[in-house]
């Protein structure tokens, strides 16, 4: 069904495609559409599930664990502060391996507060163990939140999936999508069978304390499953494909003119969108620019990543986030890959639209001009 | 003992604790004095880790295997039935 909408009406509507029996959630700006609209779902009648307003999102994410402990698909949203308060709990979730799948509407970091787009919250979720994948569209965004439960759930991968959608910048903006059919997404998304349930008939221990002796054995089977998820997202993707003729890229980049790209463009998220543009013009006065789209931040998928730039001239990284002392956290690892990496580009470095600021036209071309003349790497912030 | 590493180590033998004997972590150890014990049974009610077995409503020996020492049956004893000794091990 086609139907002009904003993408937090796009990813409810996904959630309730994919029939999740429990949602702890609490509301925070700008994430609030997304349960706003499923509880319009489920006051209707219009999917069964178990929606628990919780006092706060340290206690909706300790609920979603409980949930996915005992058996129950479990979805909830969040963003920002609101992602920071969720901190500690993160870690358990995908150190307890549940497949617990969660929309951030990325938004800055308070102080001082704000409450626009920029994607230091999720980016400070780095190390959580959560697979980060991130979208350019609507669309992308009701198209990867149902893939994100497939990968979730699959036996080899069993962790934790961020799907983060721009703040605003994508939350609020209506655009026409396509909602899939219910028995489509039922076929493409098998039930959810844990490896372990919570149940009083077959009694088990969850969460047990880990010795030295242990506790690095299930960090090192955490870090085994994110090297199997890449293969599965890729194939995720493709499996989507198929099923609903939409998919992007190989599921863990996506690359636009980028075949004879001399200089390129490497973001995540909305900004992609306004760097087509710009590359769209640019190649009608002949510049062969092109574009990578980063949408898997973790797991990090470094060979994609070198196969598509190691042709490059010069590589321009924008990063809606920072490392503070260090540099851009997208460029930082990009660079990392390139480290042992026979040919490489010149690989330069900038911080654009912090707290919801404008990344324009201009900003894109302006650093794709800047790296043509460059000779040395630039690291640089676009005020 | 030969533990299975479940993913997110969940553990299917619930129960198993008692396979894992955690009476190696003890620097103290306490004495019992069956002379000025009175069976009043303090010691027991208080004992953190289920470590002072009872039959018939006596107290037996402390279990070794898991008494890690915290001294708190020695605290809670009125009649000074118990002392702290280095333990040697």
């Amino acid at each position: 069904m086609k139907k002009v909408t904003e993408a937090s009406q796009a990813v409810a509507e996904a959630v309730r495609l994919c029939r999740p029996g429990v949602i702890p959630v609490y509301p925070i700006t700008p994430q609030t559409h997304i349960p706003e609209r499923i509880a319009d779902f489920v006051n209707n009648g219009e999917f069964d599930c178990e929606l628990i307003y919780m006092e706060s999102e340290h206690s909706a994410i300790s609920a979603a664990i409980g949930s996915s402990a005992g058996g129950a698909r479990t979805y909830t949203a969040t963003a920002s502060q609101g992602l920071a308060l969720m901190h500690e709990i993160l870690h358990i979730v995908s150190g307890m391996r549940l497949p617990v799948v969660m929309n951030v509407a990325n938004r800055a970091l308070s102080a001082p507060i704000n409450i626009w787009n920029d994607h230091q919250d999720s980016i400070s979720a780095r190390d959580t163990g959560w697979i980060q994948l991130y979208v350019e569209s609507s669309q992308e965004a009701l198209d990867t939140t149902i893939m994100a439960f497939r990968i979730a759930e699959d036996k080899n991968v069993m962790l934790p999936i961020m799907v983060c959608l721009d703040g605003f910048t994508l939350s609020h903006v209506y655009e026409p999508i396509d909602i899939p059919d219910q028995k489509k997404v039922d076929n493409f998304l098998p039930k959810f069978t844990p490896l372990f349930k919570l149940d009083p008939k077959a009694p088990v221990t969850m969460g047990p304390v880990g010795f030295p002796d242990t506790f690095m054995d299930f960090k090192k089977q955490q870090q085994d499953a994110f090297d199997a998820s890449l293969n599965i997202i890729k194939k995720t993707n493709s499996g989507f494909k198929k099923d609903f003729e939409r998919s992007y890229g190989d599921g863990l980049v996506e690359g636009y003119m980028l075949d004879d790209a001399d200089y390129v463009f490497v973001g995540m998220g909305t900004i992609c969108g306004t760097a087509r543009v710009v590359i769209d013009t640019m190649r009608k006065k002949g510049n062969k620019v092109g574009m990578l789209k980063l949408k898997c931040f973790r797991p990090f998928p470094e060979k994609e990543i070198i196969d598509s730039l190691s042709k490059a001239k010069a590589v321009a990284v924008f990063d809606r986030a920072v490392s503070f002392g260090h540099k851009g956290p997208v460029f930082s690892e990009i660079a990392s890959a390139f480290c042992q990496a026979g040919k490489r580009p010149v690989l330069h470095s900038f911080i654009a639209g912090l707290g919801g600021r404008d990344v324009t036209l201009d900003h894109i071309e302006g650093a794709f001009s800047r790296i043509k003349k460059e000779k040395l790497p630039v690291s640089e912030w676009l005020m | 003992m030969v533990i299975k590493l479940n993913p997110g180590a969940v553990i299917t033998t619930p129960g198993n604790s008692v396979e894992n004997k955690t009476g190696g972590w003890r620097s103290l150890r306490p004495v019992w004095d069956k002379k000025k014990c009175t069976q009043c049974m303090i010691c027991w009610t208080y004992c953190p880790d289920i470590s002072i077995p009872q039959k018939d409503g006596k107290r037996l020996e402390t279990d070794f295997d898991f008494c890690k020492g915290c001294g708190i049956c020695k605290q809670v004893c009125p009649f000074h039935a118990i002392i702290m000794e280095k333990e040697k091990k």
